[in-house]
C-alpha cells in the first residue's frame, strides 16, 4: 500500500465522529470608526499614514523624499512621473535594487492595519518583500472592519498568490528588542485616498 | 550535532537538563522575565477583543469538525490543489518526508536550498539528513539562522534564539559573518543578517517553507511572518517545496479570518502578523510542491485522551505562560516543540523516550487558559502521566515510591504512624531528609516538621464536638 492510501485509512480508521461547523457570521463586535482604529493600529505595527485628496501628493512625497538616482518602480499608471511602470514581466531578480515600490491595495482591515493585495495589484509576488521602502496607496472607503469582514469580501476570489501585508518587516529574534526591517521593506507608508 | 539536543537526549532528562539551564542564575532569571513579558503582550492584544473568548471557542470547533472529517478534507485539498497545478506528496514518517524532499531536489538538480521556519523539518530532522545527503542548508529566520550557525537547536518554536543573549549573538556573528567584534546591537546585527541572507534569496533555486493553514475547499495554503523571508525565498525560487503534519487542514477560506485573528496575538501580542500568504499556485514557470506528513499524527488521532493536540496551531502561547518553561529553557524538553505542548505531543512520537516530559510540569493550567484553539493541555498532560506508568515508562525509583505512598495512603493505621516516625525524623536527625538523595531537598529547605498532626491535634481539640 502506499503512502496516501495508507495514511488516508489510518485516519479514517481514527477519526471522532463528526462535529458541525460554529456559525461565525455573527462574532465580530466592532465598536470603533475604522479609518481612526486603521491608522492607531498602523502606527502601532511601525508604519506611517498619510491622508491623501489625490495622487498627486503621492508624487510630490516621493519627489521630497527620494532622489532620481533611486530606483523607483510602481503599478499605478499615475506615477508614470516619478516611478518606473511595466516591470511586472521582469525577472523577479531584477527588482533587487528597487528601493521604493508603490502598490494600490483591493482593501484594508482596521483591527490590524492589514492591506490585501493579489498578484493583479502586487505586479509580481516578489514586489512588496524585495523593495527597501513599501508604500501602498488605498482608498478610505475600501476600509472593513475585521478579518471576517475581510474574508466575506473576498469570498471565493480567484487568485494565485493574495497578500495580507501589514506594516513593515521586522524581527524581535535578538534579545526581543524590535528591529524594523529584517528582510522585507523596512518602511511601510500607507496613502489614505479620500 | 555538536550542542545539538540529539546528543544529549539519550543521557539527559528533563529535570537533569534544566538543572543545567538554571546554574547561571542571572541569565534564568532574564529568560523568565522575558517570556512573561511576552505572555503580557498577548493578554494587551486578546483584551481588546471583546470577542476573544468566543473566537477560541469558534477556532476550537473548527479544529474539532477538521479532525472530524480529516480524511475528506484531505483528499478535497489534494484535489483542489492539483488542479491548481501543486504537486501533492504524502509521508507516513520522517524518513519518507526527508527522501521526498531530497528526491525533488535531485530531479531538479539542485544542491542548495533556502528555508524559512518549519517546526514539522525540525522534528523530521531534515537538516540534517539533507547535509548528509550533500546539500547545503540555511535557515533564513533570524533566530533560526543563529541558532544554525551556532549548531544548536531552535529553543522556542516562535522565538527560536530566545535562550541566547545578544553578547552570544554578536561573537556568532562576529565568527561567521564577520561583524564587528564586541558589537552586540540588535539593529547593527539584525543588518549584517539581512545582507547575508539577501545573497542566498537571490542566488538559490529553491526554497522551502512550513504551512500554518492549508484550506480544503480552496487548496490554497497560508504562511504567516514578519520578516518576510517565507516570501523572498519562495517568490524568487524556481522549486518552492512546503512541508505541512496534516492536522494543518481548515475546513473553510473564511475560518482564516479567525485563525489570523488569533494566532498572532496569542503568540507575540500582534495584532495580526506582518505577512499572511496565501499561495494558491506556482507562479508561472514556477514548481511548487506540498509534503503532506503523517509521522504519528493518525495514531494520535485515535486517541481519545490526546487527539486535542493535534489542533495545536503552534503560536507558543503555552510556553510563554510556562513556568517550567520559562524557568527551564527550551532545551531542556530535547524535543522539537518544547513546552506545555510538546509534553504532550512527545510521547505520542516516542513514549520511552518522552517519558519524562509530561512529569515536566506543575498542571497549574495556565496552558491551557492561554491556548487559542481551547487545547486541554494540563489535563493531558495528567492523564499522559498515567499512561507512563501504566506502560511501565517511569523510572524504577518514581515507581516504588508511589506505590508505598499508595499502601500508605489506603491504610489509615499506616499513615497514622508514618506521620508520626516521619516528624520525628525530621525534628530528631533532619540528615535523614536534608540530603541530596532527596529530590525535594534540591535548591529549598526543608520547611519545619509540625509538632503534631491535624489528626491530632483534631483529637485534642474538636473530639466529640
Amino acid at each position: 500500500m502506499d503512502s496516501r492510501a495508507y495514511i488516508l485509512e489510518a485516519i479514517a480508521k481514527n477519526q471522532p465522529s463528526s462535529n458541525p461547523l460554529p456559525d461565525i457570521s455573527s462574532i465580530a463586535v466592532v465598536d470603533y470608526d475604522v479609518v481612526e482604529k486603521f491608522k492607531t493600529i498602523l502606527e502601532g505595527i511601525g508604519g506611517q499614514a498619510i491622508e491623501i485628496q489625490n495622487l498627486d501628493e503621492v508624487v510630490s512625497y516621493v519627489k521630497s523624499y527620494f532622489n532620481e538616482g533611486q530606483r523607483i518602480i510602481s503599478t499605478l499608471p499615475e506615477l508614470a512621473s516619478v516611478a518606473e511602470i511595466g516591470w511586472q514581466n521582469q525577472d523577479p531578480h531584477t527588482l533587487e535594487n528597487v528601493e521604493l515600490n508603490i502598490l494600490r491595495a483591493q482593501f484594508g482591515v482596521a483591527e490590524n492595519a492589514a492591506l490585501w493585495l493579489t498578484e493583479a495589484q502586487l505586479g509580481q509576488r516578489v514586489a512588496p518583500f524585495i523593495t527597501q521602502n513599501l508604500a501602498v496607496v488605498i482608498d478610505k472607503n475600501n476600509l472593513v472592519a475585521t478579518m471576517h469582514h475581510a474574508y466575506d469580501r473576498i469570498a471565493n476570489a480567484e487568485y494565485g498568490f493574495g497578500l495580507y501585508l501589514a506594516g513593515p518587516s521586522k524581527t524581535a529574534d535578538i534579545e526581543q528588542s524590535l528591529v524594523l526591517g529584517a528582510h522585507g521593506s523596512r518602511t511601510m507608508t500607507v496613502f489614505l485616498l479620500s | 550535532m555538536k550542542n545539538g539536543r540529539d546528543a544529549r537526549t539519550t543521557l539527559m532528562n528533563h529535570a537533569e537538563l534544566a538543572e543545567n539551564f538554571i546554574k547561571d542564575g542571572e541569565r534564568t532569571t532574564w529568560h523568565d522575565e522575558t517570556l512573561w513579558f511576552v505572555r503580557k503582550k498577548r493578554d494587551l492584544a486578546a483584551f481588546q477583543l471583546p470577542e476573544w473568548e468566543a473566537l477560541r471557542e469558534a477556532a476550537s470547533q473548527i479544529k474539532h469538525n477538521g479532525l472530524s472529517n480529516m480524511h475528506d478534507y484531505l483528499v478535497a485539498f489534494e484535489e483542489k490543489a492539483t488542479a491548481n497545478g501543486i504537486k501533492i506528496h504524502w509521508a507516513m514518517d520522517a524518513l519518507e518526508h526527508n527522501q521526498i524532499v531530497h528526491s525533488i531536489l535531485k530531479e531538479n538538480s539542485i544542491a542548495e536550498i533556502i528555508k524559512s521556519k518549519s517546526m514539522l523539518t525540525e522534528e523530521c530532522h531534515l537538516n540534517e539528513y539533507l547535509i548528509e545527503h550533500g546539500v547545503d542548508v540555511v535557515d533564513t529566520d533570524l533566530g533560526e539562522r543563529i541558532v544554525q550557525l551556532r549548531e544548536e537547536k531552535p529553543s522556542h518554536i516562535v522565538l527560536p534564539a530566545i535562550h541566547l543573549k545578544k553578547e552570544d549573538v554578536g561573537e556568532t556573528f562576529h565568527k561567521y559573518l564577520g561583524t564587528e567584534k564586541g558589537n552586540k546591537d540588535p539593529q547593527y546585527l539584525t543588518e549584517a543578517a539581512r545582507q547575508h541572507l539577501r545573497e542566498k534569496f537571490v542566488s538559490r533555486k529553491a526554497a522551502l517553507t512550513g504551512v500554518n493553514f492549508a484550506v480544503a475547499e480552496t487548496g490554497e495554503f497560508v504562511v504567516c511572518t514578519n520578516e518576510g523571508n517565507a516570501d523572498m525565498g519562495a517568490h524568487l525560487a524556481d522549486v518552492h517545496i512546503a512541508c505541512m503534519g496534516f492536522e494543518k487542514i481548515i475546513p473553510e477560506r473564511k475560518h482564516l479570518g479567525v485563525f489570523l485573528r488569533l494566532l498572532a496575538r496569542s503568540a507575540t501580542g500582534q495584532p495580526i502578523t506582518t505577512y499572511s500568504s496565501h499561495f494558491k499556485k506556482p507562479r508561472p514557470g514556477q514548481q511548487m510542491h506540498i509534503v503532506i506528513v503523517d509521522n504519528g499524527r493518525s495514531q494520535q488521532l485515535g486517541r481519545e485522551d490526546f487527539r486535542n493536540s493535534l489542533k495545536c496551531i503552534r503560536c507558543g502561547a503555552c510556553m510563554n505562560t510556562c513556568p517550567v518553561y520559562r524557568r527551564s529553557g527550551g532545551h531542556s524538553y530535547h524535543s522539537a516543540v518544547a513546552g506545555p505542548i510538546g509534553s504532550i505531543l512527545a510521547p505520542n512520537l516516542d513514549m520511552r523516550k518522552n517519558a519524562d516530559l509530561p512529569f515536566a510540569s506543575t498542571l497549574c493550567g495556565s496552558c491551557s487558559n492561554v491556548c487559542p484553539v481551547k487545547i486541554d493541555i494540563h489535563e493531558q498532560l495528567y492523564k499522559w502521566r498515567q499512561v507512563l506508568v501504566k506502560e511501565g515508562h517511569v523510572p524504577f525509583g518514581k515507581k516504588v515510591a508511589m506505590q508505598a505512598m499508595t499502601f500508605t495512603l489506603s491504610h489509615p493505621g499506616v499513615f497514622k504512624t508514618a506521620g508520626k516516625v516521619g516528624r520525628s525524623m525530621m525534628g530528631l536527625a533532619p540528615f535523614t531528609v536534608s540530603n541530596g538523595l532527596n529530590p525535594w531537598y534540591k535548591q529549598r529547605e526543608m520547611p519545619a516538621p509540625p509538632k503534631e498532626s491535624f489528626r491530632e491535634w483534631f483529637s485534642k481539640n474538636r473530639n466529640g464536638q
